[in-house]
């Protein structure tokens, strides 16, 4: 096992290594220019060759991508190029939101799918798989940021009970888990849970449906153990599975959340690749991606030790 | 059924808390939900266009010379700001004489005086300087072109030097703003690099503003406290707040649950439903230009004047109006009508089809040989307004005429980028016109930059290559009068001729939309891109 550990985490360097080089080629194939996170359209072409210079982004390709390499081997990401600021420092205020929308919504969208799928699969057939299948079908096709719309028209235009953006009333500097902050939570979470809701449904109702044809679940029954007791016996075998699903669900979620993070303008790590995307800003979007690959490496791990602390029949060697 | 009973009852309780809730705000705060995706720069000298001097330039800095902004009825003008007067050498019209306003401090309590004048000068034009900050060069430099250096007269005397006589160093000098040395330095011998001593700064900066920075969160807000020792009227709101809100339907979202009391731009047709719930709808006459672009070179149709002229004359502006539910102003120039340098041009803007397919014809141009043309425009995009329907009416208009329009329809950062390289480059894919707006305060933005053949790329915006002696010299000429009259009357030539050359297709003119509670009391909306943050207040 400890090998195996150790094998995974060397994996992780070749792994960092083509995402950093991907993502920086990307960014120099798409047109435009990481000069205009700096000056102005309007600027004259020798301001924009001297600030070029500045900021090494004359120099040849190969050689940014190496200084950049040497500097995050170093820990330091850069600064943003239309900030100044830090990257860690926005990155790593970024990822604690995104986290704990993220930790949220999977929590919402792990229980809600576990319910709907766990009810579908052992009421096969019945209304009640019917229904919980219809919700899980419209979780995976409704597209979020319309559901995030909606549900801002609806309870914030509206209703006017919960707020439309943000991250707390005085921003995320100083969340609490208090009313006043959780309630600027709710919509986001609400909104990214849709998604890993209809696919754990799916999954879970699939393993339940699977679960309760075989033999043993029989032979509990024969053996006259209750609902509750069989219940049991199938949660610990589906277990397993349903944990590897999430586990990818939340690494989806923490990159993946550009549109609903924009709609409510909530400041996590969608928002700060969308600003960076359109600004250019290459260190900002090279750390974040870099970070969040890393972040989605770990998971898998992580994940595939759970799975093998769950279910004894998994070997890892 | 009893627990049923009694959670209703609990909802319903709390419903009336949980609104109140919402409602309560500071007595004095004004929260602006901007259109900007992060904080503008808050070092003295913002980024994010002039939606940065708005709101991080002007309320916290001052500079030297600044805008009118009290009257929404005239176009916006330079007035005396931490100089009360200017006067160019007669022996030496490359240096300006700048007398300063005594008596102001900055919100650090450190002295205003020509040392602070020359310092920052200095941090954007001299790279020996130890507080020369290349990041802010791009921001600044660009913005005063001629500008070369300071020089201490005395503690309340200075003097600039341009690189050739230029009369339109004090309208450029709105745009540097006076950052405290002394906080500075404070940063400076606490930071290990020049680079950190600014990061520093924007973090809490120190200028002369009416207003002081309390609280700065990156990426989501910043909050300004009333400067009560301002040297000019001060502010009447206590506080203001600001927030990036990118996006136009969450920015409409955001005022109408109360979450902020103005927003930036609304998004047009959520504009009804605004009006509907009690906001408030301003808009004013601002100068700043959506047009087409032509290029004057190669095998350009738009070589010709008379397609030019008839380009101009096919497009129903007021259709297009319509369109935006009245949010635009319709052009016949750079500048409008009234405006001390529009001049008195023969050819007219107007709607009339007629003599736009006689044009044409002219031109050699009619069913049997019909005209195509290909236009880069953006989907989105700063100050572009509605790019997508807009340039799609435009298209429709021309067609009209016999004149077919493909788009070549890219990013923005990528259309910014092709701005600069010129029509000729192969980054402008065979373009005959490309659709970028711009800001008209000041002469040099709003025409020499386009009309003066030195300014070709990849000096400056004259994308399309466009030479002309005659312009050339009337540039100059303008450049040269010293007289405020005698300028105004050179601009009004040069404008004249450049609508009477068609020298850009011109669709229309922003009219700032914004959008606010009926709370806000005191707001007025001049002709500018800016907006005096001290009059507003929240009843």
């Amino acid at each position: 096992m400890f090998f195996y550990l150790i094998r995974r985490i060397l994996y992780a360097i070749p792994i960092a290594l083509a995402v950093g080089f991907v993502c920086f080629m990307l960014v120099q194939i798409a047109p435009g220019d990481p000069i205009n996170a700096i000056v102005p359209a309007d600027a004259p072409g020798d301001v924009v060759e001297q600030v070029r210079r500045d900021y090494g982004l004359d120099k040849p390709l190969p050689v940014q991508f190496g200084i950049w390499l040497m500097k995050v081997v170093q820990g330091d990401l850069g600064r943003s190029l239309a900030t100044g600021r830090s990257v860690w420092s926005d990155l790593s205020s970024a990822i604690s939101n995104t986290l704990l929308l993220a930790t949220v919504a999977s929590l919402l969208g792990f229980v809600l799918g576990c319910i709907l799928g766990g009810l579908a699969g052992t009421f096969r057939g019945s209304f009640i798989d019917r229904a919980a299948t219809s919700i899980a079908v419209a979780g995976v096709s409704v597209p979020h940021y319309w559901l995030g719309m909606v549900l801002v028209v609806i309870f914030s235009v509206q209703l006017n009970w919960l707020p439309a953006m943000g991250a707390g009333p005085g921003g995320s500097a100083d969340w609490a888990w208090d009313w006043e902050h959780m309630k600027h939570l709710i919509l986001p979470a609400v909104t990214l849970a849709v998604i890993p809701m209809g696919i754990v449904t799916r999954t879970v109702r699939g393993l339940v449906a699977e679960i309760m044809n075989q033999e043993f679940v029989t032979a509990l029954r024969g053996k006259g153990l209750t609902r509750g007791g069989i219940f049991v016996h199938v949660v610990k075998n589906a277990a397993p599975n349903a944990l590897a699903v999430m586990g990818l669900q939340l690494g989806y979620l923490m990159g993946g959340s550009i549109l609903v993070e924009t709609v409510f303008s909530w400041p996590g790590t969608g928002l700060l690749l969308n600003n960076a995307i359109f600004q250019r800003d290459l260190p900002v979007l090279q750390g974040t991606i870099l970070v969040l690959a890393m972040f989605f490496v770990a998971l898998n791990l992580l994940v595939d030790l759970v799975q093998t602390a769950l279910d004894p029949r998994i070997k890892r060697a | 059924m009893r627990l049923r009973r009694f959670l209703l009852t609990a909802c319903l309780a709390a419903l009336p808390a949980l609104v109140a809730a919402t409602a309560v705000q500071a007595q004095g705060t004004i929260r602006i939900g901007m259109t900007a995706a992060d904080i503008p720069l808050t070092n003295g000298q913002p980024d994010q266009g002039f939606e940065g001097n708005r709101f991080t330039g002007i309320p916290l800095f001052d500079s030297l010379t600044m805008w009118d902004l009290s009257s929404a009825d005239r176009p916006s003008t330079v007035i005396p700001g931490l100089a009360t007067e200017w006067r160019v050498d007669p022996n030496d019209r490359t240096r300006w004489i700048f007398t300063l306003r005594r008596g102001v401090r900055f919100h650090d309590g450190s002295e205003f005086n020509a040392d602070a004048v020359v310092w920052n000068v200095r941090k954007v034009l001299d790279r020996e300087a130890p507080h020369f900050d290349p990041r802010q060069v791009g921001v600044t430099a660009t913005r005063m072109p001629t500008l070369r250096r300071a020089e201490k007269i005395d503690d309340h005397t200075v003097a600039l030097f341009t690189s050739e006589p230029d009369s339109l160093l004090p309208i450029n000098l709105t745009n540097l703003f006076m950052a405290s040395p002394a906080q500075w330095q404070r940063f400076r011998d606490a930071n290990p690099t020049a680079e950190a001593a600014w990061n520093a700064f924007a973090r809490e900066p120190s200028g002369t503003g009416p207003f002081r920075m309390a609280r700065f969160v990156p990426r989501e807000r910043v909050e300004y406290v009333r400067n009560d020792a301002y040297w000019g009227d001060k502010a009447r709101a206590e506080r203001i707040v600001l927030l990036p809100i990118p996006e136009a339907n969450a920015r409409t979202a955001a005022l109408l649950s109360n979450q902020v009391d103005w927003i930036e731009a609304p998004a047009p047709d959520a504009i009804p439903q605004l009006r509907a719930r009690g906001m408030v709808i301003t808009s004013n006459a601002q100068p700043h230009v959506w047009p087409w672009q032509p290029c004057f070179v190669g095998d350009s149709p738009l070589r010709d004047v008379r397609v030019r002229q008839a380009l101009n004359l096919a497009i129903d502006r007021e259709g297009l109006r319509t369109l935006l539910g009245g949010m635009m102003a319709v052009p016949v120039g750079t500048v409008p009508r009234g405006h001390p340098w529009f001049g008195n041009p023969s050819f007219q803007i107007r709607h009339d089809k007629a003599e736009a397919r006689r044009l044409l014809a002219e031109a050699g141009y009619g069913p049997n040989r019909p005209l195509t043309l290909r236009v880069q425009i953006s989907a989105s995009g700063s100050g572009q307004m509605q790019p997508l329907p807009m340039n799609e009416f435009v298209q429709q208009e021309l067609r009209q005429v016999g004149v077919n329009v493909e788009f070549d329809v890219i990013e923005w950062n990528a259309l910014f980028t092709n701005w600069r390289n010129g029509c000729q480059h192969p980054s402008a894919r065979g373009a005959h016109a490309i659709n970028v707006s711009f800001a008209a305060m000041d002469p040099f933005f709003a025409m020499v930059r386009f009309w003066d053949s030195k300014m070709a790329p990849p000096v400056s915006n004259n994308w399309g290559h466009f030479n002309d002696p005659r312009f050339d010299e009337m540039i100059r000429v303008a450049r040269n009068s010293f007289d405020a009259a005698e300028r105004d009357a050179a601009l009004a030539r040069l404008h004249a001729a450049g609508v009477d050359e068609a020298l850009f297709i011109w669709i229309a003119h922003d009219v700032a939309p914004r959008a606010m509670s009926p709370r806000i009391r005191g707001y007025v909306q001049p002709q500018s891109w800016f907006v005096d943050l001290r009059l507003p207040y929240i009843q």
